[in-house]
């Protein structure tokens, strides 16, 4: 990021100027709404902007570069994975075939994607030790739903009706509980244990005829690899619950641990994390899920089948009744997934045991060197990701995770995430991937050393950064506060909607 | 590594600074149990490699049809501007913008998508994407349920098998009922929501209705009477949910004309590709009043430190990472790239251009609704429609599969969509936009005239066996 100046440009209803832009579409008869009753017609047109091609490249092409992003620097977001996005998976997701190809189209036209999709939900359910996978769901928190719902039809379809709670750990992503919620279950949070893993006692005494299931991230939202997680999976499964991998740190353990083999039931995925697909300023991603056997009955539908004559076709409605259902329109984020399919043929079995190497020993060599200049509250050996704190920094300078974080940006990348997970004070979860230079890590250590530094020596540089951003700190009490969410034509930025 | 940069220098001198001899001690919390079989995956490929096999499989796809799939899902012109935008790695490889200095790009054209469906829509309220338009529905319905705290929805049969399915899903989570309104049956009203039914269903005092959901345009093309199907909703103390398409909402009158509380629908119509089912976007709005109620991100502009205006995500008290088992809704990744796609088409193609769109697809279909008819297959419906509809095949499902081979897509057979419903046995659901050419519609007309002659024949009494 480079210093800012006034680099904010109006909005593009502000470049708005009556009989710009045009010639893209044809023109239609005059009469081609005659036959609409009136009643039905809009009286008004909607007060979209007009723009002529130029400005509205400017005008987006000037925003852009107000952001940062992986394409610019280094992104070390813990929990987020922000890994390099292949370029060749952008060209591959545009091809015309994939691109131009109608979701309801026949089977017997769609056999190139149903291959490629086929092919990777064999793929994904071997990386993940599962018996089957579904591609369907648009997110990981989708993904989330999705298999606690097929939780929820397991016991259901054994007439176990008692179950009606889901145990989770207090440091689990904020979906966990969301989407027992949503599933119609009450989520019970379980202190951690103060090595930062899951506490095995305290889950025991919580597990009983009423649990439905357990969600374990693993390695856990701290980075850590739960190395208990046996004897937690043999106390689950003993009461009659189904346990829940959030797969969200998959990236870690590929061709080293297989969550359906060590005994998990179901599991989602972030492509957009593990497999690189890109997170586009938050979305669209994939959140495929996996299943073991128990679940497979109710995975949701339509499913991608392989015929005897090894012709590729979609579940037809209604043909498998066991299942939970659909869980949206169609197929599934095609595009998206022949990105994941994409970066795994490229990087075959070998590769991606690589890549998990290659991450789990960068974000280890970081924690090394994060060591003399932070607080690093786990001395064990992390996974790909590890907390760091700002604890002592804040004792001694009153320089908070929050100000690091902003002061980073001045020196050139993106934050941490921080405050996440919520179980450490003042974290800073820091997660470098696989594919960043061993120099852009050590300058990432350097900069938070100056920064450490800067604190002891000139805190109110910190606590006003950033300062070479486009925009600095912001009002966001007010933004809540008296929300403004559109903008209205005659008052523009200036009033609130009404209430 | 296809795309890392270590040396094997730089994972010696990692591991040297680590102190350890070999990566695998850094994976000695796995059991020795636990440790995964070995994995069966294919070898690495080059990139060279790997482009010609995509190239290979995508052609595997056939897309030279004669085209008249709609059904949900829209083939429009894209403006070569959309995507050489989206191709702006600030925009593709940022993530969500949490960290709002560095991210006030996204940020912005948040509020302007947010601010563009608004218009559209008429809405107060609009989020910053939802994944699509089934699961948008979904939501709407459940916030209807939130908002009354009342836990029964009442669905039109005129909307998308794919989003009363998705509803279904959805609500079986929680101890909430879908029930479905039925279409009428006769008449010139046939196709349409039975407001009739409606009425009854909502007067039920044992099972009070939170939300009436209907579609406008409906699955079958039609338009329904959405002021009346609203008024019925409002009166009944049920909240109204219309599920829109957003070309249309350049012609039709929008949610906010007829009272409509949520709004919601499928955004893929805006400038982004078919793509066999997604990336795609969903769109939903709601008035202000319920704005703590709708699921999501939400971008509000405000100011920063030296009073400059900017961006940033507001109201995040109804989100999952804040609210936990309380939130709104699960949903964290949403489809934001897609809905930057949807600006951008909107801002190039402008208003104007938008009912430029919206009016040919209806002047295009009218056309093909004559070519049809005089190819003997009348409409099944009597009711308005804009630019889809359903004709009366004869053997619809066969005649379907037999003008892939003569290389048209003749919509949808809807028996495959809505097994369940008699009166759509033998109906094809086609549409036109302005994409569709008067040569595409003379190839359909003309295959089908042919096909329904073939159909015609092989019902005569002793030609049958023959011909077959």
């Amino acid at each position: 990021m480079t210093a800012a100046g006034d680099r904010l440009g109006p909005t593009l209803f502000e470049r708005s100027h009556p009989g710009r832009g045009g010639g893209k579409i044809p023109h239609p008869p005059k009469d081609a709404l005659a036959r609409i009753p009136a009643d039905q017609l809009r009286t008004e047109g909607p007060n979209l902007p007009e723009v002529a091609e130029p400005e509205l490249t400017r005008h987006y092409i000037n925003l852009s570069q107000l952001n940062y992003a992986i394409d610019s620097g280094f992104y070390p977001l813990g929990s987020c994975t922000m890994k390099w996005n292949p370029k060749v998976n952008e060209w591959a997701a545009r091809l015309p075939g994939f691109v131009s190809l109608h979701p309801f189209a026949p089977d017997e036209l769609a056999q190139g994607s149903l291959q490629l999709l086929w092919e990777l939900e064999q793929a994904l359910a071997e990386i993940g030790g599962m018996r089957a996978v579904t591609l369907q769901p648009a997110a990981g928190a989708q993904g989330e739903l999705t298999g606690i719902l097929m939780v929820r039809a397991y016991h259901r379809s054994r007439s176990d009706l008692e179950r009606s709670e889901v145990l989770v750990p207090d440091s689990a992503h904020g979906t966990n509980p969301a989407t027992a919620s949503m599933a119609g279950f009450k989520t019970v949070s379980i202190a951690s244990a103060s090595d930062g893993g899951v506490d095995i006692a305290a889950f025991r005494a919580a597990l009983g005829p009423r649990t439905a299931a357990v969600m374990i991230t693993n390695p856990s939202t701290l980075g850590l690899f739960e190395s208990r997680i046996g004897e937690l999976l043999d106390a689950v499964h003993a009461v009659g619950a189904l346990a829940y991998m959030d797969g969200a740190n998959l990236n870690a353990i590929m061709g080293r641990f297989k969550p359906g083999e060590a005994g998990f039931d179901v599991m989602h995925i972030n492509v957009h994390k593990t497999f690189s697909t890109p997170h586009g300023g938050g979305g669209p991603g994939a959140g495929p899920v996996g299943v073991g056997e128990k679940l497979l009955p109710f995975l949701p539908s339509p499913r991608v089948l392989r015929e005897s004559d090894g012709r590729f076709r979609l579940e037809h409605a209604g043909e498998r009744p066991s299942s939970i259902g659909r869980i949206r329109s169609f197929a599934g984020n095609t595009a998206v997934l022949v990105r994941a399919y994409a970066y795994i043929r490229a990087h075959g079995a070998s590769g991606l045991r690589e890549v998990s190497d290659d991450a789990v020993l960068a974000a280890n060599y970081m924690k090394s060197q994060v060591a003399g200049v932070l607080d690093v509250p786990f001395a064990r050996h992390c996974m790909h990701e590890f907390v760091a704190s700002s604890a002592t920094l804040k004792a001694e300078t009153g320089i908070r995770t929050l100000d690091v974080a902003k002061r980073l940006i001045d020196l050139g990348f993106h934050p941490p995430t921080i405050y996440f997970p919520l179980t450490v004070e003042e974290a800073l979860l820091i997660e470098p991937t696989e594919t960043e230079s061993i120099e852009t890590l050590d300058a990432f250590v350097e900069a938070l050393r100056a920064i450490v530094h800067e604190a002891h020596v000139d805190p109110d540089l910190l606590h006003s950064a950033p300062h070479s951003s486009p925009v600095r700190r912001l009002d966001e009490t007010s933004a809540a506060r008296q929300p403004n969410l559109r903008w209205r034509a005659m008052t523009g930025g200036q009033t609130p909607c009404p209430d | 590594m296809a795309y890392g940069p270590h040396t094997d220098e730089d994972r010696a001198a990692m591991r040297k600074a680590i102190g350890v001899a070999s990566v695998d001690e850094l994976f000695a919390d796995i059991p020795e149990a636990m440790r995964a079989s070995e994995l069966r995956l294919p070898p690495p490929e080059s990139e060279a490699e790997l482009a010609g096999r995509l190239q290979r499989l995508s052609e595997r796809n056939r897309v030279d049809l004669v085209s008249f799939l709609g059904a949900g899902v829209y083939r429009h012109f894209i403006p070569a501007v959309v995507d050489q935008i989206l191709l702006r790695g600030e925009f593709y490889t940022a993530y969500t913008p949490y960290q709002p200095e560095i991210s006030q790009g996204t940020l912005q054209t948040i509020y302007e998508y947010q601010s563009m469906m608004a218009e559209l829509t008429g809405m107060d309220v609009v989020s910053a994407s939802h994944y699509d338009g089934a699961t948008a529905t979904a939501e709407g319905a459940l916030m209807s349920c939130r908002a009354t705290r009342r836990g029964r929805v009442l669905v039109s049969r005129g909307v998308h098998p794919h989003y009363r399915q998705t509803l279904c899903t959805y609500f079986g989570g929680g101890d909430l009922v879908a029930d479905e309104i039925p279409l009428v049956a006769e008449g010139p009203a046939a196709g349409t929501t039975d407001l009739a039914a409606l009425e009854r269903m909502l007067a039920d005092p044992e099972r009070p209705v939170a939300g009436v959901v209907v579609a406008n345009p409906s699955f079958l093309g039609l338009l329904e009477p959405m002021a009346q199907a609203g008024r019925l909703a409002h009166a009944a103390g049920a909240l109204f949910v219309s599920v829109v398409e957003p070309v249309s909402l350049a012609v039709l009158a929008p949610p906010s004309s007829y009272g409509a509380d949520v709004a919601c629908g499928e955004g893929q119509p805006l400038g982004i590709p078919l793509a066999y089912g997604g990336p795609y976007l969903g769109i939903l709005a709601c008035r202000e009043s319920l704005v703590r109620q709708i699921p999501g991100r939400l971008v509000g502009m405000t100011k920063d430190v030296d009073g400059r205006r900017a961006f940033v995500m507001t109201l995040r008290a109804r989100e999952q990472d804040i609210r936990r088992e309380k939130a709104a809704s699960n949903i964290c990744t949403n489809q934001a790239l897609c809905a930057l796609a949807a600006s951008i088409y909107l801002g190039a193609i402008g208003p104007h251009g938008l009912r430029d769109v919206a009016a040919l697809g209806a002047a295009r279909a009218a056309e093909l609704e004559l070519a049809l008819a005089e190819a003997g297959a009348p409409r099944l419906h009597s009711a308005p429609y804009l630019n889809e509809f359903a004709i009366r095949v004869p053997n619809a499902h066969e005649v379907h599969r037999r003008l892939l081979d003569r290389g048209v897509l003749a919509g949808l057979a809807l028996v495959e969509a809505e097994p369940d419903d008699p009166s759509l046995a033998d109906a094809l659901l086609v549409c036109a936009t302005e994409v569709t050419t008067a040569d595409d519609i003379e190839v359909f007309a003309r295959a089908l005239c042919d096909e329904i002659e073939r159909q015609h024949q092989l019902s005569l009494p002793g030609l049958a066996e023959d011909a077959r």
